[in-house]
């Protein structure tokens, strides 16, 4: 499970220079919105077939905060942080080959993978890239904008809805092997309709409000070297992106005229009623 | 759980499934999963508790096969609020009040009473459910809405519900409370006659515990139950209460449904009635300040408790069985549902195995029997006694000769007060009290008149209007899904929901139930409307109105925090 820290850009917390630049240093960093989506995907999967949740993201040392946030809303089992000052301002091709060499070491060192789960795009970057280039990769299928799935554990595939937004949304079933990237919807919603599985939910819930207060214990990082890495092809050197200017979208000018009127004030008003009297009910 | 039921079919299969995790579920669940059943409760509140509304006592008898503390160690500790160690009736005409002492009527058969508050008690029942039922592969689920029976060419083996798949159990326990669907989808209980059952309206009342301690005269480990009576509530038949909690107050009313509709009163200004009556002035005459208002249906179990409470696989407890007891001024519901959910899950345990889809039913049927518990829901000298207390004109009869000077004089008589008082205390005279006025009105009144103490004590409390009561409720609305359908929407059919309702009044449009007037063709009709936001889901509708009436689907409607 896939997740990356973002600024916070709800109302009250988002803060801005005055040149309009985002003030990262005073704007705190939350779990990217539509990673929540993955989240509730891994997690309906893990409720109903079992196995094993890891969250894992790339970022600073206080992305630890996103992912320990990651284990006590979905209940991960354990906490993965790809963190490094040589990873400092990868672009999505750097990120995405930090990324897949973080899985390729879990699945060598810690267990194997049957499916990576991914939100879609981030709040900060809406470039919705990094997973498609992650999944290139490790050489695995994805199945992008995933509404609703269904795994048959057995024969070892994956079934899934994806939402096909065009001038009308239509939604494909798709099958494709394990191991697979999912990379899921906003609409995505689980469903619980299995009071086993309820039950279930309900217990991995009260384990992991346990296990989250200790988050650290469950906290693995990975820097460059962890991750046999050169310097020379992740982070900013190894980030094909240069971005030559940022400009700020200008404010759009106000079309219509507005006056200011005292409701209670009955002279100011009486113009506003006559306005509106064309418009009044017939009796 | 195992996926395949014992036919073969698709449904999850659990041994047993509780509907409702009450006091009479939480017994059954508890008391199955000792006996090593796979028990699953479904509860439709966000937490059990949630829907939840009694006057607020819970009876230990020590005639009773089971009581609460007998099955959830610490329940009076950590569940429960004050124990009730002071019990009177105050008998009420005008501002004339007669007190009797009822603590020997409350100490028969009595181990011990605590008054509690549901959202605290029911829900410190469902963590201690869920951890004996996860022990034998259950659990209890919350928000979840059991909508109907599921069937078999006819035969009930399971339950549908709103928010899950069917599930096939080899037992259902229906303890889904007094408008129990389950019951009446398998056509043992009914919502028809008024006069079966009780309504019942309660504030919560904010209380430091030293202004209760001071105001009631007690410590902390002590307090007191009240009843009211006489012509306080006009002559509507049903009386008042008054228990003290840890730091709260539970003042209430109930009353027989058919007089409420009778007499077209508004039960939260008979409730007012009760909190700005000058008696009132030395307990909350100053700074009312009120937590909760709620209401409930309370069953009559001498009329409705069913003697057989089975249909195939299914087994009803508690209010869903009608088993809610009114001894006299005392109720007692809770006790018995706790007895019935053992009993059931005890039946269960018994007759496992057998090929019989009914041996349980029947079973819990003869438990009920054997433990004396039908007896106390459905007295004998009730059944003889209804028959000549209900003929009008012996009641008339009565009442005139009570309400003449002479009867007055009786009654009124320092030897008629010990008579009386002991009479009250009788736990045998009060079973055999009609329904009538005479119980309820005339004979407190003419006590209180005759010998009663006039009281002047200014009161100024200033309950909440109706409006404010339902603003300050929490309400999850299921927007665009009303539980509630009205079928016959003339005045004639539905119009006594309009007053009877407890949150709805006349000349009152934020309610549930109005009165419209609408021209057709020349004519004006008067017609009434429906608007379930409000609704404390009471069911008191179901009964005095034509509805179609369900609950809302899980964690929807309102939600209460006292209870």
């Amino acid at each position: 499970m896939l997740t990356k820290g973002v600024p916070d850009f709800s109302e009250g917390a988002v803060s801005f220079d005055e040149d309009g630049h985002l003030e990262r240093g005073k704007t705190p960093t939350v779990m990217n919105p539509n990673d929540a989506f993955a989240l509730e995907a891994a997690l309906q999967t893990r409720v109903r077939h079992g196995g094993h949740v890891s969250g894992m993201s790339m970022g600073p040392p206080g992305y630890a905060e996103v992912l320990e946030g990651a284990m006590e809303s979905v209940y991960t089992d354990d906490s993965y942080l790809l963190s490094d000052r040589e990873l400092a301002a990868s672009d999505t091709w750097a990120t995405a080959i930090t990324v897949s060499s973080g899985i390729e070491k879990y699945r060598e060192e810690v267990a194997d993978v049957d499916l990576v789960f991914a939100g879609f795009k981030t709040a900060d970057g809406e470039t919705g890239q990094t997973g498609p280039q992650t999944c290139w990769a490790l050489e695995w299928p994805i199945v992008t904008h995933v509404i609703a799935l269904d795994i048959d554990p057995d024969e070892r595939r994956l079934r899934a809805k994806r939402l096909v937004e065009g001038d009308v949304d239509e939604i494909e079933t798709v099958e494709t092997p394990l191991p697979c990237m999912v990379v899921t919807d906003p609409e995505f919603e689980p469903t619980y309709r299995k009071a086993s599985h309820r039950l279930t939910h309900k217990e991995l819930r009260a384990e992991t409000q346990e296990r989250a207060a200790d988050h650290d214990e469950h906290l693995t990082t990975w820097d460059h070297a962890d991750l046999n890495l050169d310097p020379d092809y992740i982070g900013l050197d190894g980030s094909p992106t240069i971005v030559s200017s940022v400009d700020p979208i200008p404010k759009a000018p106000s079309e219509r005229e507005a006056t200011m009127i005292d409701p209670d004030d009955g002279t100011a008003m009486e113009p506003v009623l006559e306005e509106l009297q064309p418009f009044a009910g017939g009796d | 759980m195992s996926t395949n039921g014992s036919n073969g079919s698709e449904y999850e299969h659990y041994e047993a499934v509780v509907v409702g995790c009450g006091p009479g579920g939480a017994a059954a669940a508890a008391r199955l999963a000792e006996h090593g059943v796979e028990t699953l409760v479904l509860e439709r509140g966000v937490e059990a508790g949630s829907k939840n509304v009694s006057g607020g006592l819970i009876y230990a008898e020590d005639s009773a096969p089971y009581t609460i503390d007998d099955l959830f160690d610490g329940f009076r500790e950590e569940a429960a609020e004050r124990p009730v160690t002071d019990y009177r009736i105050h008998n009420i005409a005008g501002d004339k009040v007669k007190t009797y002492d009822l603590t020997d009527l409350h100490e028969h058969d009595t181990d011990w009473c605590d008054a509690v508050l549901r959202r605290q008690m029911d829900s410190w029942l469902e963590a201690r459910v869920h951890e004996k039922t996860s022990e034998t592969g259950g659990g209890v689920l919350t928000n979840v809405r059991v909508n109907g029976l599921l069937r078999e060419d006819g035969e009930i083996i399971g339950v549908t519900c709103d928010e899950l798949d069917p599930i096939e159990a080899d037992l259902i326990v229906a303890a889904d409370g007094v408008n129990s669907e389950l019951a009446r989808e398998a056509g043992l209980m009914d919502w028809e006659e008024p006069d079966e059952w009780f309504q019942g309206v309660k504030a919560v009342v904010d209380m430091d515990p030293e202004a209760v301690n001071h105001r009631f005269g007690i410590d902390d480990d002590e307090g007191v139950a009240h009843l009211f009576s006489g012509d306080l509530f006009e002559d509507v038949r049903g009386g008042g209460f008054l228990y003290t909690n840890e730091e709260s107050l539970s003042i209430g009313t109930v009353f027989h449904l058919d007089s409420l509709v009778a007499e077209q009163a508004e039960p939260h200004e008979l409730l007012d009635a009760l909190l700005t009556h000058p008696m009132m002035a030395h307990w909350i005459g100053d700074g009312y300040d009120e937590r909760e208002y709620a209401a409930k249906l309370v069953p009559d179990s001498k009329k409705v408790a069913h003697r057989e409470p089975y249909r195939d696989r299914l087994v009803l407890v508690g209010d869903a069985a009608g088993q809610m007891q009114a001894q006299g001024p005392i109720i007692k519901g809770m006790n018995h549902a706790v007895t019935a959910g053992a009993l059931a899950a005890d039946a269960f345990a018994i007759t496992r195995g057998n090929a019989d889809s009914e041996a349980a039913g029947r079973r819990y049927a003869k438990l009920l029997e054997d433990s004396g518990t039908m007896a106390k829901l459905r007295p004998k000298q009730y059944d003889l006694a209804r028959t000549v207390g209900e003929r009008d004109a012996v009641t008339n009869v009565v009442d005139r000769v009570l309400e003449s000077p002479l009867g007055s004089v009786a009654l009124g008589n320092s030897l008629a007060d010990r008579v009386l008082e002991r009479a009250y205390n009788s736990p045998f005279l009060v079973s055999m009290l009609p329904d009538t006025r005479t119980g309820y009105t005339t004979v407190p009144t003419v006590i209180g008149e005759a010998r009663g103490k006039s009281i002047r004590w200014k009161n100024d409390a200033e309950p909440p209007s109706l409006e404010e009561r339902i603003g300050e409720l929490t309400y999850d609305t299921d927007v665009g899904n009303p539980h509630i359908e009205l079928l016959d929407d003339s005045a004639e059919a539905s119009g006594a929901a309009v007053y009877a309702c407890p949150v709805s009044a006349e000349a009152f449009g934020g309610g549930c139930y109005r009165t419209e007037q609408v021209k057709t063709n020349g004519d004006e009709e008067t017609v009434v409307s429906l608007d379930t936001q409000p609704c404390v889901e009471c069911g008191t509708c179901a009964i005095v109105a034509d509805t179609a009436w369900e609950h809302p689907r899980g964690g929807k409607g309102v939600e209460y925090r006292e209870g």
